[in-house]
């Protein structure tokens, strides 16, 4: 694991949204090879994509040959919803950058048949050569994707049931009415993103500091997923100093360490060039 | 056409780098169209995984619903009421030439005239506006939505410019056949004004509004309590506010005391037209109307068949007028004679008198007149589904560019 530690929510932002960058432009896609990117909803990112749509306009960063697929999507939501990820994605990103519409895969909630729905998602990824880049948040509940307390760790993409501490955390998005949050989603499992070649947590917050906790101190254990990634071979993640309030000295100093030691790894290489451009 | 085509293969536009006017204020955002119409974007990427054939840049300009005028008499030297050989044909000069105005809809309006020059005029005019393409407009000019017929059915005592003896009463039967005996027909018509006050009203009021026809008080002596009545009855305009009317008095305010009427039947509004040309109405009078009723206010020209020419002296028929900057008098006299202001003009001033914001400003010379009319689910709005009617503009609502169904159509 690597522990990318910034100052504060818009640093954290900035050094994600670069390292997708660089990783997108060092893959060279081209139409016979997408770079396939695994993407979030919800607060934490809000900033990351501001910044990858700016990377975009300034004409460094093209999304033609780049396939997405989104974490999840709420069940029963009308997609034209202002609060439905499909909304969140459009207009949010999809809508200022040059992605081709039918590189954009996400859970379709009023489905006829959400199992089929679901497995028809796994196979998009398995047909798209699997995810090279899985990009995802953290609950308060330390749950990746819906996949909340006591989903499997080896889970795949499914329709869950949502906790009630995450309906808790998302009414502030249907005017505090608890009765108007949607209770089911459709979503990757912990498995579904143990697959991808890489994967990026972005944590900013102190109200994120205890999971973030319970995530790398602590055990592996389904009631705080996203500690699966303890047994992923590549997992990065990105926090502000807020979200690093629970854990031990030690870790945050190790970390920092190392990471000014890395600092230079997040820069684009252009061998022609054989110069590191500043990423921070 | 880059789309899977499970709803259309037209090609589509994307206006970019532009300020939209839409939910009543400027958003950054970009605006789609196709077949004529605004498109929701989000639909076509997530439903036909679709994206625009090709994209204009508007270089950072406002872009607002095109300008509707339910209030035109003519311009350039024709004069819609005057009888000529081709009706049609001054019609649609006009019509054209109003798009560097802004104006992509309006309703050419006649004045109180004899039966005979009604049945010509509506007559020709059935015949080309059945060709539904200069109804919405295009190339060719202006859509024209329908005829405003301002008269003969008003008050003498305020016929204002109107010749006197073709002025008419109801009579006693009820109901609208006097109107289809003078005016021959009611196909086409959109809008009618008519002082409340004459004996035999109501009935006409009703059927009218019944037959889909806006009903508009105006030219009339009418009080409070008779405008009140014909409110209740489907009337839904007043034709130039304080004009060719009572003046507001604190005891008996009169029409215009309906911008402020609490018997005004529920969900429905009453709305006005203002000609804000700076002469026709004092600017404090235009603000006291603004203010308490902005939401009815609709800009309206009024303009005659002097708009569009340039200063000096002009035999217009009957008429001699001569034209000074934005005053058109009877020559030789300081009597106006009309206005000749023209519709981006008048929401120019009306926003530098008011002090409104740009998009209130923009709203009263679309959206408005749009609901007014009945229409606003295809004209004077920005919204999904509707006509891509269009005006680029800068920040001082000054016109670059007109568009109908998102084609060109003028530009400066």
């Amino acid at each position: 694991m690597r522990l990318v530690i910034l100052e504060d929510y818009d640093l954290a932002s900035e050094w994600a949204a670069k390292y997708i960058r660089n990783r997108i432009i060092t893959f060279r896609p081209t139409a016979q090879r997408y770079f396939t990117l695994g993407l979030p909803t919800g607060s934490t990112p809000y900033a990351c994509y501001k910044k990858l749509i700016e990377y975009h306009k300034s004409g460094d960063l093209s999304f033609k040959y780049v396939k997405t697929f989104n974490m999840d999507e709420y069940v029963g939501l009308p997609r034209a919803h202002p609060e439905s990820y499909h909304s969140y994605m459009w207009n949010n990103f999809f809508k200022h950058v040059d992605i081709d519409p039918a590189n954009a895969h996400i859970l379709d909630g009023n489905a006829q048949d959400l199992e089929a729905e679901c497995a028809v998602f796994e196979k998009d990824i398995a047909d798209a050569g699997g995810i090279d880049l899985f990009v995802g948040g953290i609950g308060p509940d330390g749950h990746i994707a819906f996949n909340e307390p006591g989903s499997s760790l080896v889970s795949r993409t499914r329709v869950k049931t949502l906790a009630k501490d995450t309906i808790v955390a998302n009414a502030r998005f249907f005017g505090h009415d608890l009765s108007k949050v949607p209770t089911m989603a459709l979503t990757v499992g912990v498995g579904t993103v143990m697959d991808s070649r890489e994967v990026m947590i972005v944590i900013t917050g102190a109200h994120k500091a205890f999971a973030l906790y319970k995530a790398i101190e602590d055990g592996v254990n389904h009631m705080w997923t996203v500690s699966a990634f303890q047994q992923h071979p590549r997992t990065i993640f990105v926090c502000d100093e807020d979200a690093t309030l629970e854990l031990r000295v030690k870790t945050v100093k190790y970390f920092k360490v190392t990471h000014t030691a890395h600092l230079y790894s997040t820069l684009p290489h252009f061998p022609q060039k054989n110069i590191f451009l500043k990423a921070i | 056409m880059p789309s899977n085509g499970s709803v259309s293969d037209a090609p589509i536009t994307q206006f970019i780098n532009c300020r939209i006017l839409k939910e009543h204020t400027l958003q950054r955002e970009d605006l789609w169209v196709r077949d004529g119409r605004i498109l929701d974007p989000e639909k076509l990427f997530f439903d036909e995984q679709g994206y625009a054939d090709r994209q204009l840049d508007c270089g950072g300009a406002i872009l607002a619903p095109g300008f509707i005028d339910v209030q035109l008499n003519g311009g350039y030297g024709v004069d819609f009421s005057t009888p000529s050989e081709d009706p049609g044909a001054g019609v649609a000069f006009v019509a054209k030439k109003i798009l560097e105005h802004g104006v992509t809809s309006f309703c050419p309006t006649l004045v109180t005239s004899p039966p005979s020059v009604y049945h010509k005029v509506l007559q020709r005019f059935s015949f080309f506006t059945a060709r539904c393409e200069f109804q919405s407009g295009g190339v060719h000019g202006a859509g024209v939505l329908g005829v405003h017929l301002e008269g003969p059915f008003i008050s003498l005592e305020k016929k204002g410019a109107h010749p006197e003896q073709f002025l008419r009463t109801f009579g006693g039967s009820g109901g609208v056949n006097p109107l289809l005996e003078v005016y021959g027909g009611l196909d086409n018509v959109s809008m009618v004004t008519l002082a409340p006050e004459l004996a035999g009203s109501q009935s006409v009021v009703e059927e009218l509004s019944q037959r889909g026809v806006t009903v508009s008080l105006g030219h009339s002596v009418a009080n409070l309590s008779q405008a009140e009545e014909a409110v209740q009855q489907g009337a839904s305009f007043i034709t130039h506010l304080f004009n060719a009317m009572l003046p507001f008095h604190h005891r008996d305010p009169g029409i215009v005391g309906l911008l402020t009427s609490n018997r005004i039947p529920a969900g429905r509004s009453v709305f006005y037209g203002m000609i804000a040309d700076g002469i026709h109405t004092n600017p404090a009078a235009l603000r006291i109307a603004h203010r308490a009723h902005p939401a009815g206010l609709v800009l309206v020209t009024d303009a005659i068949m002097a708009m569009g020419l340039p200063p000096g002296r002009h035999t217009l028929g009957q008429q001699v007028i001569e034209i000074q900057g934005l005053h058109a008098y009877v020559a030789g006299t300081t009597t106006l004679s009309g206005s000749i202001a023209t519709m981006d003009m008048c929401v120019r001033h009306f926003q530098q008198a008011s002090g409104c914001s740009v998009p209130e400003a923009l709203e009263a010379a679309s959206l408005h007149p749009a609901q007014l009319l009945g229409i606003s689910h295809q004209k004077g709005s920005l919204e999904y589904g509707c006509d891509a009617d269009l005006v680029l503009m800068d920040d001082q609502m000054v016109l670059e560019a007109t568009y109908i169904s998102g084609v060109e159509v003028w530009r400066k």
